[in-house]
């Protein structure tokens, strides 16, 4: 655990609070039971915003506390621990495209919004089920945007899309222009291909020319810190009851097969959660950021892929039963492993910013 | 958050600054610009050379070598912050620390700690001066992962132990002045009947003998002890204690084999741009084998990470005054990178990263190959990748013993 000002702590202990005691995964079955298209509890996430967790990044003059995406990343790697679902993150990505690349005016008009949890938005950039920023067929004429938009996360509760035409960024509302085909997921969230038809589309003009990677850069980081509180919990759950369940008259924990296998895993998980904070702090501190955005989601796929695997497999076949919890971090952990890059669109992009 | 320095302390730190630039004007030969500490290399120390020797002696008359240890004993008896001007200014001008070996890394602080003022006196200047290379009498034939089984015995007669027995993985031995060493006082207590005793390397009785290893090197000896007499006062601490004393001293060696400087000197060049060297480019100037490309980049990439988490240990470590957990890991991760490092160079050089010797091998090349095959020592010794293993599911984990 990177060492944490005051502030920091409060929040993270503020956001582990809530989700331990008030939404715990049991919450989660209750979204997938009720079966709504934007599959998160509205109520839930109303709370988590006057909690303020909607304006971690988002500036003090515009509704938001301004703490940075460490911050940010604490809120979301708690919630990853409970599989709270929400729109946070999905809001969270697009405010910092409007932070980044916004006008004043854009600014105040969205950013309070979002910071209040008054409006969900989402980020949506890949035509097709591969990351893959380079292949934008999107395109703007006359301020309409018209494009397809594949897995859009969060797009059923979405009132604002920022969304990559081939010349940059632009927000869109929902209304005239837009459809949405829901794409159900294994993780049972929120996922839909939405189609722009000639929607009206302001651009964020501001930015530079790296706006589109700087924005993905930080979807990758709070994605990452989400897999965090994931593989964390996937862990934790595991070690509880290797430490419980006896078989030839012992408890599993006492097998060195097992022993050996967690300690493994104990490894990988301190190296994930190394390369996320630094990468959550690279973006606060504005340097290196792209490199390290790329470690941190790269390891956060690698680790979390073998966490939830392993997870499974030393839970035996409790951990295949629906009733038990395992395997939802399973299913959760490979939607966000495909999604900002999978392991080789990230192995790709860490070499060519190494130049070989 | 970084606490602004009270003007003062700066004052006090950049007059430090230059006390050391002067120190080295005056006392660093050019000559050995670039050069390494032959103290500290396991592969054997060459002679001195004239000037080697000056450098030694101008740094450890004033207890630079070992900046943190108290002055009283030949320490510099600074601050950590007067430590690391010196690392700084010395890396400045090329200069190396010509003061190392086992005794700054492990022997030294655990006699710091456990040690009786005597032992101190007499055992500790020695080391700030580098003058007396120590050698750790620890594994046996019959106890290596399995430690606390050695069969070394020491005989109590009066005045002094008659230590019979043979040691073996002694890094050093045929060149060093003295052993610490771990022998068994007590045959009726596994653990508790082990002490912690200098043994003179020069005594009757000691005999040393090089094991050529894999790699053509022989940085390891087995050493013998055929009736050798060792005064009581050379004991450590209490009789029985040896295995606690032993454990704290393997916590100095661990953060030594997998601690940011071997391995972090590694960074130096990316395994891409050597295989650029080596291989194809297309025309955009990536590596033509994309398969390789994937292995380097997988490689770095958890190469990075684990740096960032030695850093990471170290800053935790800090904030909450004690070790961190996650420092358990970093010797079994570290030396496992390090070797992965070590076989992807080879798959990058094709035959040509396998040269045993001859002049149609570059030096680096050359030096590669005996790294990466010592290299396959570093998951042994020091605790061996099981042993970790063990200990982070027991003592960090909580796994319990198996009944």
């Amino acid at each position: 655990m990177a060492v944490l000002n005051e502030e920091q702590e409060m929040l993270r202990d503020m956001a582990r609070e809530w989700a331990t005691n008030e939404n715990p995964v049991t919450e989660f079955r209750k979204v997938r039971a009720a079966g709504e298209p934007h599959a998160y509890n509205a109520d839930a996430y109303a709370t988590m915003a006057e909690m303020g967790w909607a304006g971690v990044i988002i500036p003090e003059e515009h509704g938001g506390s301004d703490f940075g995406f460490m911050s940010a990343g604490l809120v979301v790697e708690e919630l990853g621990k409970t599989l709270t679902a929400s729109p946070l993150v999905a809001t969270t990505i697009a405010a910092s495209a409007i932070v980044l690349g916004g006008s004043d005016e854009q600014k105040a008009k969205w950013l309070p919004k979002l910071a209040s949890g008054e409006t969900v938005a989402t980020l949506a950039v890949d035509e097709t089920a591969h990351h893959d920023p380079s292949a934008i067929e999107t395109s703007v004429s006359s301020g309409k945007l018209t494009g397809k938009k594949a897995f859009v996360h969060e797009a059923h509760g979405a009132d604002l899309f920022v969304v990559a035409a081939r010349d940059g960024l632009y927000l869109v509302e929902k209304g005239d222009g837009v459809s949405l085909t829901t794409r159900k997921l294994t993780d049972q969230r929120s996922h839909a291909d939405v189609s722009f038809d000639g929607a009206p589309a302001e651009k964020l003009e501001g930015g530079g020319d790296s706006l589109l990677d700087d924005v993905l850069d930080r979807a990758r980081m709070l994605t990452a810190a989400e897999m965090l509180g994931m593989a964390q919990q996937v862990f934790d759950t595991t070690l509880d009851y290797l430490k419980q369940r006896v078989q030839f008259n012992q408890v599993l924990a006492t097998f060195q097969a097992l022993q050996h296998r967690m300690a493994d895993l104990f490894a990988d998980l301190a190296q994930m959660r190394s390369a996320v904070e630094a990468g959550l702090q690279a973006v606060d501190g504005g340097f290196g950021v792209a490199r390290a955005a790329t470690i941190a989601k790269a390891e956060a796929n690698r680790v979390l892929h073998t966490i939830s695997n392993q997870g499974i497999q030393l839970h035996g076949g409790i951990g295949m039963t629906d009733e038990y919890d395992v395997g939802f971090y399973l299913k959760r952990a490979r939607v966000l492993e495909a999604s900002w890059g999978s392991s080789s669109y990230l192995k790709d992009r860490f070499a060519k910013l190494a130049s070989y | 958050m970084a606490t602004q320095l009270e003007p003062d302390v700066r004052a006090d730190e950049d007059a430090f600054r230059t006390e050391v630039q002067q120190f080295l004007a005056a006392n660093f030969p050019e000559e050995l610009k670039g050069k390494s500490n032959a103290l500290s290399g396991v592969d054997g120390p060459t002679n001195e050379s004239p000037a080697q020797t000056k450098w030694r002696e101008a740094v450890g008359e004033r207890g630079w070598g070992t900046p943190t240890w108290p002055k009283e004993y030949g320490g510099g008896g600074l601050t950590k912050a007067q430590a690391k001007i010196i690392d700084q200014e010395f890396a400045k001008v090329g200069a190396y620390n010509p003061i190392g070996g086992m005794g700054v890394m492990m022997f030294g602080p655990t006699l710091l700690e456990y040690g009786s003022e005597e032992q101190k006196m007499e055992h500790i200047p020695p080391i700030c001066r580098g003058e007396i290379r120590w050698c750790q009498g620890y594994s046996e034939p019959n106890a290596g992962s399995d430690l606390a089984n050695l069969q070394t015995f020491a005989e109590d007669k009066g005045d002094h132990y008659i230590v019979n027995g043979q040691k073996t993985w002694t890094s050093g031995g045929q060149w060093a002045d003295k052993c610490f060493a771990i022998v068994r006082t007590d045959k009726s207590d596994k653990h508790r009947g082990i002490s912690f005793m200098l043994i003179d390397m020069d005594a009757p009785g000691v005999e040393v003998r090089p094991i050529t290893m894999i790699s053509g090197t022989s940085p390891f000896c087995e050493t013998f002890f055929d009736n050798v007499k060792v005064p009581k006062k050379n004991l450590v601490g209490e009789e029985g204690q040896g295995w606690t004393i032993g454990k704290r001293l393997l916590q100095h060696e661990r953060t030594n084999i997998s601690g940011g400087g071997s391995l972090a000197r590694l960074m130096g060049q990316s395994l891409g741009d050597i295989a650029k060297k080596y291989g194809e480019t297309d025309a955009d100037g990536e590596l033509s084998d994309k398969v390789l490309r994937d292995k380097i980049a997988d490689f770095e990439i958890r190469w990075n990470s684990f740096l960032l988490t030695a850093r990471r240990a170290v800053e935790e470590s800090k904030a909450q005054g004690g070790v961190s957990e996650i420092s358990s890991v970093l010797k079994k991760v570290g030396t496992k990178l390090s070797q992965e490092r070590s076989e992807l160079l080879i798959e990058i050089r094709g035959l040509q990263g396998l040269g045993w010797e001859g002049e149609e091998f570059t030096d680096g090349e050359l030096e590669a190959v005996r790294g990466w095959l010592f290299g396959k020592a570093t998951t042994i010794y020091g605790g061996s990748t099981e042993i970790q293993n063990n200990i982070i599911a027991k003592r960090v984990l909580g796994m319990l013993d198996h009944q």
